[in-house]
Order: structure tokens, then C-alpha cells, then sequence
């Protein structure tokens, strides 16, 4: 009754006729997670789609004649890809914490601890799930935000690159804190302590150059300063610091959040008792 | 025969607690197995180091010969557990909840299969409804439905007519009772006692994290020799020396004695007669496993 290594060769009969993959327990999985948001919507996309939009409304009517971020660019222009990653980020975090959360709180965190699946297919499907709902809402900003500012997407690629990268590290800090928090004080404490400064103090509403110095380098020790850069690179072909600096930093940041999610879903720490 | 489960001086430890102390214990495919113990005896944590929920300190568990770590898959696709608490995921349907768990175990084409355990346990007409709209015992046998859709050879019941009424709990039963007829390997634990002497074949009693007693149900009966006499007798009051054997006086007026063995019967009535006393009503009655479940942990 043993099963192969590849997912090709882990199919088999069960008794019953149907088959078994181990590639259907990690999908159903991230399905199950995609179908958690999606069911509502207007929670989990709509809501942050709209305050994004105030956001744009309050800060580009009050500042859009005193800011000039980049040469040509405007302050509205220059907020919306720095309000979208904000949203992608900030929903990507949302979605793997709170529902690791709710589920330990209700107890039902068990029908994904019953079944045969490995801590790698378990960190992949909340993994993704999160970068999806991220995605989405990013989506859902530019969408909502396109008919009020001009953008230009000089490099769409290094856009999405960052986007999914982004995503994927809230994501896996958001199965982190998932993990760790037994209360919901607990995870709020991660959530307005921890997310929240570092995203709005990464240059999501200005560009570093108008800091203080001091400020300046204390913005480089902030990794989601280098999301957003590198994000805003994408369409103005403009950047705070080097795009290519910006991926190396976001990517070995990904690594190490990885690395520390699968190492504690395989000791079972706060999940298997 | 590879044991259905096997337990290898297994314990666990959350710091100074001992929950379980080198539990050895070993259950034969096919058995209908009862697994008893007052609260915090450590019958959920022996089912949950089973089932992967917890890590044993020590010790290895099998299931279906599936070390529950080392064979972790295996091990988890041979067992389904219901839990005790009234679990669920307030976002989904039946059929939802049913066909995700399919799915973790990594079934494709499970519906046919759903669909029957639906109908087995009157689930069919709910099958769109959110869990949330459901009632308890609604809720409780999804639970039990979600246990059984990747067809595990060996079910854990953990107290699942805990607040059952008593039709779900008989439709419940029946359909357990099937399961086993039709070869799975069923471990139950329970605090309604009647249930498990009615439906085990054998039973552990744990106390304090230990194993206390293992035996067919049988044996465990007749192990607690003894017996129990309900009598009403005319003039309504014992003799004293009798009256020392009472243990309880029941609500029809009845007193309740407890005998060592048959042969103290004849000298009972002996006394009576002696007394003059008539025997109005005696009835004499085995003890159930309840009374040798109290017995065997004041023993312990």
C-alpha cells in the first residue's frame, strides 16, 4: 500500500473505484480556500477595492497640487499603483491568517489536519490562495481606479513579478500569524502593530526621496518599501532603488518566510498538539 | 493479522502533566471497540496521537500497520474520525463539506459514494443547505459523513451521541453496527456506558493516562462477581441485620442490596423468613458495566 514519490505515480483505485492523487488533496485544498473569500466577495474584494478609492479621493484632492513624486508624473498617477500593491499586500495577509485563525478557533482546522496531506501541499494551497485574493483586489483597484487617473505600464512584467512576490510573502506571514495566534487580539496585534506601519510607511503615499535622511535609511530596512518600489517601477519605469535590487531583497525575503512556514507546518507547532 | 490498531508504550506529556503513560494496546480488523474512561483519562489524546492531531512523547501508534508518522499518509487514509465537538465550516453546503474531504484525502469521482452516505444517513434532503441552517444533530452526522467518504478501513467515534437525541442516536447505531457488520474496524469512546456494553466486543478503561482494564465486555462483567437484589417486602421494613446490605432504596419503594455471589441469595431469604417477613416482589440483577466501571476505578 505504498504510493510513489511523483504526483504522476500517486495515483491509485481506491476501494470504491474512485482514485486517489495527491495532487487532488492540495487543489481541493487551495479551492476551498479560493471558494472562502470568493463566497464574500463583497467582504473580502469589494470592501478594500472601495477604501482604496478613498484613499485616492482624499490624499489626490489634497495633495495633488503641492507633490510632484517623479519628474512628469503626477501625485494621483503615482498613488494608485502604490494604493493597489498596498491592497494586494495587505488582502494577501488577510486571507491566509484569518482563515487559519477562524478555523482554529471553530475547531474545523481539523478536517485539513485529518487528511493525508503534506505541510508542503498545505503552505501551497494557502499559499496561492492568498496570492489569488491579493491579486484580485489589486485587479479590482486598477479597475475601479483606471477612469480616474492616466496610468502608463512602462514594465508590466516587473508589475506582476513584484505583485506575486509580494503577495506570496504576506501570504506565508499571514500563515504565520494564523499559526501563532490563539486569539483574535492575538492576530489583530500582528495585523496593527506590524503590517499595517510597515505598509503605510513604505512609500505607498510618497516617494522616500522627500524624507529626512535619517528617515531615508530607516525606509530601506522596511522589505514592503521594496514591493511597492519595484511594483511603481512597473509602470513608470521609475524607481527609489534599482528594480533588480529591489527583487533580490523581495525574493530571499520570500525564501526565508517559506522556509520558516514549512518548518513549523512539519514540526506541527500550535496545529498538531 | 496486522493489528487494525497498535499502540506501542506510547505517552505524552505537556510538561509536568502526564496525560498518557506507556499505553499498549492493540485492536483486531473487524472488532467493535470500546475505549472508556472518566474525563481527562486521556481517550481523546490516545485518539488524536492515532489520528495525527497530536504528537506521541514517546512510544509509536500503527494504523492498519501505518506508523501514524513515519507512514503518515497511509496511516491517515486507513482512519476516519468523528470528532467530539460539533465542528463544521460556516461557509459551505453538505455536499461542499462532504466533497472537500473527499478531496483532502486525494478521491476523485467520490460523488456516487457521497450520495449513498448522504442517503445512509438521512442527509439527502440537505444536501444544498449551508451548515450553518443545520441542527445539532444534523450537524452531527455530516460529521459522521465526513468520516466515512474516503471508505477508511478503521472509524473513531469520539463520543458521538454526546447531546444526540434518541432517534438520531438508534439511526446512528444501526448504521455504525452495519459498518462493522460489513467489515470496518470501529473504536468508540463514550460516557453512556449502556451503549458501549451493548455494542463493544471488548473494552479499555483508562484512568490518569493508563490503561486500568482490557477485556472482551464479557469477561469484564462476569470478572465483577456479584449481584444486585431489588425487593419489596410486607411489613415494609428490614430486619437489621439485612438492612446493613442496602445501597439504595429505590423510588417505588423497593430496597436495592448487593450480594457477593448467588449464595448469599439463600441466606438473605433465610433472614426474611426468620423475620416474617413476605416477599412481596425480588428481582435479582447482574451488574451492568457501569457499576463495573465505578468499581474498577475506585480499584484504581
Amino acid at each position: 500500500m505504498t504510493v510513489g514519490n511523483g504526483y504522476a505515480k500517486a495515483a491509485r483505485e481506491t476501494p470504491g473505484g474512485a482514485e486517489y492523487s495527491r495532487l487532488i488533496g492540495f487543489y481541493t485544498l487551495f479551492r476551498k480556500e479560493w471558494l472562502r473569500f470568493w463566497k464574500v466577495s463583497v467582504q473580502t474584494i469589494l470592501a478594500p477595492v472601495v477604501t482604496a478609492l478613498l484613499f485616492l479621493l482624499v490624499f489626490s484632492h489634497t495633495l495633488r497640487d503641492h507633490v510632484e513624486p517623479f519628474p512628469g508624473v503626477s501625485y494621483s498617477a503615482f498613488l494608485v499603483p502604490g494604493l493597489a500593491m498596498m491592497s494586494v499586500l495587505q488582502n494577501a495577509f488577510a486571507n491566509s491568517s484569518s482563515s487559519l485563525m477562524q478555523s482554529k478557533m471553530t475547531g474545523n482546522i481539523i478536517f485539513v489536519l485529518l487528511p493525508p496531506l503534506s505541510h508542503r501541499e498545505f503552505y501551497l494551497a494557502y499559499l496561492l490562495a492568498a496570492v489569488a485574493r491579493g491579486l484580485v483586489v489589486g485587479a479590482g483597484v486598477f479597475v475601479a481606479t483606471v477612469w480616474f487617473v492616466d496610468l502608463e505600464f512602462a514594465h508590466p512584467g516587473w508589475a506582476l513579478a513584484f505583485a506575486v512576490a509580494g503577495s506570496g510573502i504576506m501570504g506565508a506571514l499571514g500563515i504565520i500569524a494564523g499559526i501563532y495566534s490563539d486569539k483574535v487580539d492575538e492576530l489583530a496585534a500582528f495585523q496593527n502593530f506590524i503590517i499595517l506601519p510597515l505598509t503605510f510607511l513604505s512609500g505607498v503615499f510618497y516617494s522616500i526621496h522627500s524624507l529626512p535622511a535619517f528617515w531615508q535609511g530607516l525606509s530601506h530596512l522596511n522589505p514592503i518599501f521594496y514591493m511597492i518600489d519595484g511594483f511603481r517601477y512597473g509602470f513608470f519605469g521609475h524607481a527609489d532603488v534599482s528594480p533588480f535590487t529591489s527583487l533580490a531583497i523581495v525574493g530571499l525575503s520570500f525564501l526565508a518566510l517559506s522556509w520558516l512556514t514549512l518548518w513549523l507546518l512539519k514540526s506541527g507547532y500550535k496545529l498538531r498538539h | 493479522m496486522i493489528p487494525a490498531i497498535e499502540v506501542e508504550r506510547v505517552s505524552k506529556h505537556y510538561g509536568a502533566l502526564k496525560a498518557l503513560s506507556d499505553v499498549e494496546l492493540a485492536i483486531t480488523p473487524g472488532e467493535f471497540f470500546g475505549l472508556l474512561g472518566p474525563n481527562g483519562a486521556g481517550k481523546t489524546t490516545l485518539i488524536s496521537i492515532l489520528a495525527g492531531l497530536t504528537l506521541a512523547s514517546s512510544g509509536r501508534a500503527r494504523v492498519m500497520g501505518h506508523d501514524v508518522r513515519a507512514e503518515y499518509r497511509d496511516a491517515r487514509r486507513a482512519l476516519g474520525v468523528v470528532p467530539q465537538e460539533l465542528v463544521f465550516d460556516p461557509f459551505f453546503t453538505v455536499r461542499e463539506t462532504l466533497s472537500f474531504q473527499a478531496g483532502y484525502f486525494g478521491i476523485r469521482g467520490s460523488r456516487a459514494w457521497i450520495d449513498e452516505v448522504m442517503h445512509h444517513l438521512d442527509l439527502t434532503d440537505k444536501a444544498d443547505t449551508n451548515m450553518r441552517a443545520l441542527s445539532g444533530g444534523m450537524k452531527r452526522r455530516v460529521l459522521v459523513a465526513q468520516a466515512l467518504v474516503h471508505k477508511p478501513p478503521v472509524i473513531v467515534l469520539d463520543e458521538p451521541t454526546a447531546g444526540v437525541d434518541v432517534e438520531l442516536r438508534q439511526a446512528l447505531w444501526r448504521f455504525i453496527r452495519s459498518l462493522n457488520r460489513d467489515g470496518h474496524t470501529i473504536v468508540l469512546t463514550t460516557h453512556y456506558l449502556e451503549e458501549a456494553e451493548a455494542l463493544c466486543g471488548r473494552i479499555a478503561m483508562l484512568k490518569d493516562g493508563k490503561i486500568v482494564a482490557l477485556d472482551t465486555t464479557h469477561n469484564l462483567l462476569r470478572m465483577h462477581s456479584g449481584c444486585y437484589v431489588e425487593l419489596r417486602v410486607e411489613p415494609d421494613r428490614l430486619p437489621e441485620r439485612i438492612a446493613g446490605g442496602v445501597v439504595e432504596r429505590r423510588a417505588n419503594g423497593a430496597y436495592r442490596l448487593a450480594l457477593h455471589d448467588y449464595g448469599e441469595l439463600e441466606l438473605l431469604m433465610r433472614a426474611l423468613r426468620e423475620a416474617g417477613m413476605r416477599v412481596q416482589e425480588i428481582e435479582v440483577m447482574q451488574p451492568d458495566l457501569e457499576e463495573v466501571f465505578v468499581q474498577i476505578m475506585q480499584k484504581s
